[in-house]
């Protein structure tokens, strides 16, 4: 059995090595982009000189030879889903009884007049930081257009080579649309005094080009506002990157739709990852996620499924994380932008405005539904079951130091948040354990009472 | 802010230029007052052996080589003439050891008199050059380095890897300063262990067995390490740095007398702590406390977001000056031995030394309280406390050559290879110089009981010279700190402690400490890897949510504290510890779903 895997990314690496770990099928993981997996996300610290590209690499070279991994980089131009074979731009055939799409995701674009000129791109892949790269001597500004996660990680870029840098914000406080208003007002907060010049409530009307098919300003739709620059950034999110498929038999919505099995309506096709569309999720999930965790879950699912290990995709309670300059940022659970009526929520604010507790739970059964934390970082897999298990918040909040993940020696602020509830409440909780891994490890191998 | 940084920086580099140059900016004389001897029969024939040669009574001063190289070819004209003498008409009542000048002897004698004998521009002006040197150098760091505690606090590794200082070598270069330093090494030391050849090729066939084992045994030949992506990446700075380090440590370990214009510097100073001239020791420990204390101060600012760090920092600072320099010298002025409490057999390697143990004894209470402490550290205090703590409460909170790799050594800690091969090499060499050690040990305190030196094919006097010079002082010294700009700053923890081995098995087999990873939220962005000084992968553990027991780790915390996504903690805890660090716990699916294959 030939298994064929489109894309090196997260998701489809995560197949690759799934697929190994528990069959002996003949694995081949065909990209365009690098001759090896690395780290999507670690893009950033290649150009801020954190890390070499040989470092954002998880894997040796050899990895892919010793575990009998082929790789193939070329690009596929088109599917033949009768025959079951890939047209290679090269001009190889590579027949496969099983296929993996795991295309991944493209960057936005809204046709802004002047987006496909020259040092104008996005942050996706190594071409965008090539690009970045390859203009960034003697920028005097660089504006970035989009604000969300990739928007501060591209503006942190700059700034770490000393580029002034304008970003242009839609929303009326940085990401609002999906942190909750105390947050964004934090980041906001945060960005500006990093002296970025951070513009809320203004779109992009075009961007200018200097006569050499280059962009050399933008304009403000909202005041007309010309920002000389010589890169701009476009990081409105991304989409899937279908495009090449649309002609096919696929059924293409967003995305690739697929069920829960992952599989799309061919047989033996699957997707995964940023270009797959779940079309029924489960509930309080999204059809389309394109973060990191969902397409090395799914990875690992679509392997258990073709090695004849059927398993539904379940990407359990959602979580994610980033980081906004020099504040890290967890998310367990619910946390929505704007808490439902049916929510109550404790939030908790450290004086310095750099660090922040949220417990959101529910009104009637106070079962805790979400975590969020700002500059503090929080155990996923204690957070994970107390979510799970529905965990009254008087519970959650006496052993809240089971959650604490801060170094050793960090000050912690679980008593705090007691406090807070106590004095919002009127009741009398008290904080009972203090942080020990002993007690956390006991914690989770605890079945539910 | 900027500005003055510059300024500290050029201040900086002048002083450093004036340190350098002022190893020329002396003028030598021999005289009968000067030729620092005490030995009369040595002593006289010396000085008509310079007589003879013209040395004593030339009029002219000389630069501190060419005095040198006259000085100890008189020296080497008295040893004969002594010799040619005791045999023609042995003195009466003179042991032979008492009345012939032994090639040490000469040694110190030449550092003693090239000491004594300073004239000219340093000598007469040592204050003036202590302050342009030692002062010019601490004001110019500080001014470099105190302005950093006004940045936003935060990880603060922006463009190392754009920099000639700190970017590292790639493998070529790096094979060939690893190549030329064994040669040289064995070279030397063919002289070392006068013209025996004997011990320089018995260490070439263990080097070429190791070899030989991490590539066939170990089957790394086919796997090779990554190379360089980019080209031209060598840092020419730091070769440039990497190869200055590399010549003081040769000057202060075999050519002392080329470096007493610096010793002259810090006399005071010694006289003052112990009431005794300088030797190039008491250089070294200044030089080692002001640079682990500087190199503090910017450790701290550069990670004063993360307290783990800050208590850390201090707490190496601390050991370094006072447990390290300032106490034993106070030692020495109440007359006792000189001690450090804090140094452990088999990094102290000549702790069970027949000279040592007989100091201690003869030193009443003290000397037998400092002997029984020394014994209780190695065999109780390791294992317990490593039980406990892991590692990490030696090597990166109290050890010397830890305080300065996390101080001095820090903006090369990306340098260490994180390769499999390096993996391999790093378990042979290590458990071998453990090996080493312990035999070496052995022998040591076999003659010490019974008076007997010849054990099988050895003799245990010669079998510790050549470990004193091999692993003492070749390679802890300069490799382990003139390879800082080459292979990161703990490459002789990682390669070649012993301690670090010793408390490594104990961590490895027996400890609650282990590095936690939180969950599913490793991104597998490899700044973990990058940051860690002793070559982990660490992001191999964290991307499979597996917690990592590793013997080498020494618990610096800079994984932890580079992780964007919060996912690594440095923690004791002994429960599940061999489950939870076993390959592959999957995150998302329950795991009573998941069988874990071999």
């Amino acid at each position: 059995m030939h298994i064929a895997i489109i894309g090196n990314g997260i998701s489809g690496v995560t197949a690759a090595r799934w697929l190994r770990k528990l069959s002996d099928y003949k694995v081949t993981i065909i990209s365009s982009e690098t001759q090896h997996f690395y780290s999507r996300p670690a893009l950033m610290y290649l150009y801020m000189g954190h890390m070499r590209f040989e470092d954002i690499k998880p894997y040796e070279d050899w990895f892919w030879k010793k575990n009998r991994l082929d790789l193939i980089q070329d690009k596929v131009t088109s599917i033949d889903f009768n025959s079951s074979v890939l047209h290679l731009e090269k001009g190889n055939l590579v027949h496969y009884d099983k296929l993996i799409l795991a295309v991944g995701s493209k960057s936005n674009k809204f046709g802004w007049p002047g987006q496909d000129l020259q040092r104008v791109s996005g942050l996706y892949d190594l071409h965008d930081l090539q690009n970045m790269e390859k203009y960034s001597e003697g920028l005097s500004r660089a504006v970035i257009v989009g604000g969300g996660l990739i928007g501060i990680e591209m503006a942190e870029m700059f700034h770490s080579r000393k580029i002034p840098v304008t970003l242009l914000v839609r929303e009326s406080s940085y990401w609002d649309n999906v942190l909750p208003e105390e947050e964004s007002a934090m980041i906001t907060r945060h960005i500006r005094s990093h002296h970025f010049d951070l513009r809320l409530n203004v779109n992009l009307q075009e961007i200018e080009d200097n006569g050499q098919g280059e962009a050399c300003a933008v304009i403000i739709k909202e005041t007309g506002e010309r920002i000389p620059c010589q890169y701009v950034g476009l990081t409105p999110g991304v989409s899937p990157n279908v495009e090449f498929l649309k002609a096919s038999d696929l059924n293409i919505g967003k995305g690739i739709q697929v069920n829960e099995y992952l599989e799309t309506n061919i047989k033996n096709v699957y997707a995964i990852g940023d270009c797959a569309e779940v079309t029924h999720p489960i509930e309080g999930r999204r059809p389309i996620e394109a973060i990191w965790y969902t397409g090395r879950m799914m990875g690992e699912t679509a392997a258990r499924t073709i090695c004849g290990k059927k398993a539904s995709y379940n990407p359990g309670i959602w979580f994610n994380s980033a980081k906004f300059l020099d504040i890290e940022y967890q998310v367990y659970g619910h946390v929505p932008n704007k808490t439902p009526d049916h929510y109550e929520t404790l939030y908790w604010e450290h004086q310095n405005g750099e660090k922040a507790i949220r417990i959101n739970f529910d009104k009637n059964s106070n079962a805790v539904v979400g975590f969020n934390l700002m500059g503090i970082r929080y155990r996923h897999e204690v957070c994970e079951k107390w979510l799970k298990e529905k965990t009254p918040v008087s519970t959650v909040l006496q052993d809240l130091s089971l959650a604490n993940f801060d170094p050793e020696f960090y000050k912690m602020y679980e008593q705090d948040l007691v406090d807070l509830y106590n004095q919002k409440t009127g009741s009398d909780l008290k904080l009972k354990s203090k942080r020990s891994l002993n007690k956390v490890l006991q914690f989770l191998k605890k079945s539910k009472a | 802010m900027k500005t003055i940084q510059k300024i500290g920086l050029f201040i900086f580099l002048g002083a450093l230029a004036i340190f350098t140059a002022s190893l020329g900016l002396s003028k030598h004389q021999l005289n009968a007052d000067n030729l620092s001897v005490t030995n009369e029969y040595h002593k006289k024939a010396i000085l008509e052996a310079a007589t003879n040669q013209g040395l004593l009574g030339n009029s002219t001063s000389l630069s501190n080589i060419a005095f040198i190289k006259q000085l100890r070819q008189s020296m080497f004209n008295a040893q004969t003439a002594l010799n040619e003498s005791f045999s023609k008409n042995p003195p009466e009542g003179i042991p032979e050891w008492d009345y012939k000048l032994g090639d040490w002897k000469i040694g110190d004698y030449v550092f003693q008199t090239v000491k004594a004998s300073s004239t000219g521009l340093l000598p007469n002006n040592r204050n003036l050059f202590f302050f342009l040197t030692f002062g010019m150098a601490l004001i110019g760091g500080l001014l470099f380095i105190l302005p950093k505690f006004l940045q936003a606090p935060g990880i603060k590794n922006d463009g190392i890897y754009h920099s000639s200082l700190t970017r590292g070598l790639t493998f070529g270069p790096r094979a060939v300063f690893i190549g030329a330093t064994i040669l040289g090494v064995l070279l030397y030391g063919w002289f070392y262990m006068d013209g025996k050849l004997f011990w320089p090729i018995l260490t070439l066939v263990v080097i070429t067995i190791i070899i030989f084992l991490v590539l066939y045994k170990e089957k790394q030949n086919s796997l090779s390490p990554a190379k360089s992506a980019s080209p031209n990446v060598t840092a020419s700075l730091g070769i440039f740095s990497g190869i200055y380090l590399i010549g003081f440590y040769i000057l202060l370990y075999w050519a002392p007398e080329y470096m007493t214009n610096w010793i002259l510097l810090v006399d005071p100073i010694s006289e003052f702590l112990s009431g005794n001239p300088a030797s190039q020791w008491f250089l070294y420990g200044f030089l080692y406390s002001i640079i682990v204390l500087v190199m503090g101060i910017r450790m701290i600012s550069k990670y004063r977001h993360n307290k783990y760090q800050i208590v850390r920092t201090f707490s190496v600072m601390f050991f370094q000056t006072c447990f390290a320099f300032i106490l034993p010298e106070i030692l020495i002025r109440l007359n006792q031995p000189y001690f450090d409490f804090k140094n452990i057999w088999p990094l102290d390697y000549d702790f069970f030394f027949d000279w040592n143990i007989n100091n201690l004894i003869n030193s009443g209470g003290l000397g037998i309280f400092m002997l029984v402490w020394g014994i209780t550290l190695t065999v109780l205090g390791v294992p317990i406390i490593t039980y406990f703590f892991g590692k990490r409460w030696y090597c990166s909170w109290v050890c010397g050559c830890g305080g300065l790799a996390e101080t001095m050594g820090d903006p090369f800690r990306q340098l260490s290879d994180k390769s499999l091969r390096a993996w391999k090499y790093e378990r042979y060499i290590i458990h071998g110089v453990l090996v080493f050690a312990v035999f070496m040990t052995l022998m040591v305190l076999y003659s010490y009981f019974t008076g007997s030196r010849d054990i099988l094919f050895f003799n245990s006097d010669v079998v510790r010279k050549w470990y004193g010079f091999l692993i003492g002082s070749a390679f802890a010294g300069i490799v382990g700190t003139g390879f800082y700009p080459l292979m990161g700053n703990r490459t002789w923890c990682r390669f070649g402690c012993p301690l670090a081995a010793y408390l490594g098995l104990i961590q490895k087999y027996k400890s609650r400490f282990r590095i936690t990873t939180n969950g599913g939220q490793c991104i597998s962005c490899g700044n973990c890897s990058t940051y860690c000084e002793m070559g982990i992968d660490v992001r191999h553990y964290a991307q499979r949510g597996q917690d990592i027991v590793r013997s080498s780790c020494v618990g610096c915390g800079v994984c932890s504290a580079v992780c964007p996504r919060g996912v690594l903690r440095l923690e004791n805890g002994s429960t599940d510890i061999s489950q939870r660090a076993t390959e592959l716990r999957t995150i998302h699916i329950s795991e009573s779903e998941v069988k874990i294959l071999a």
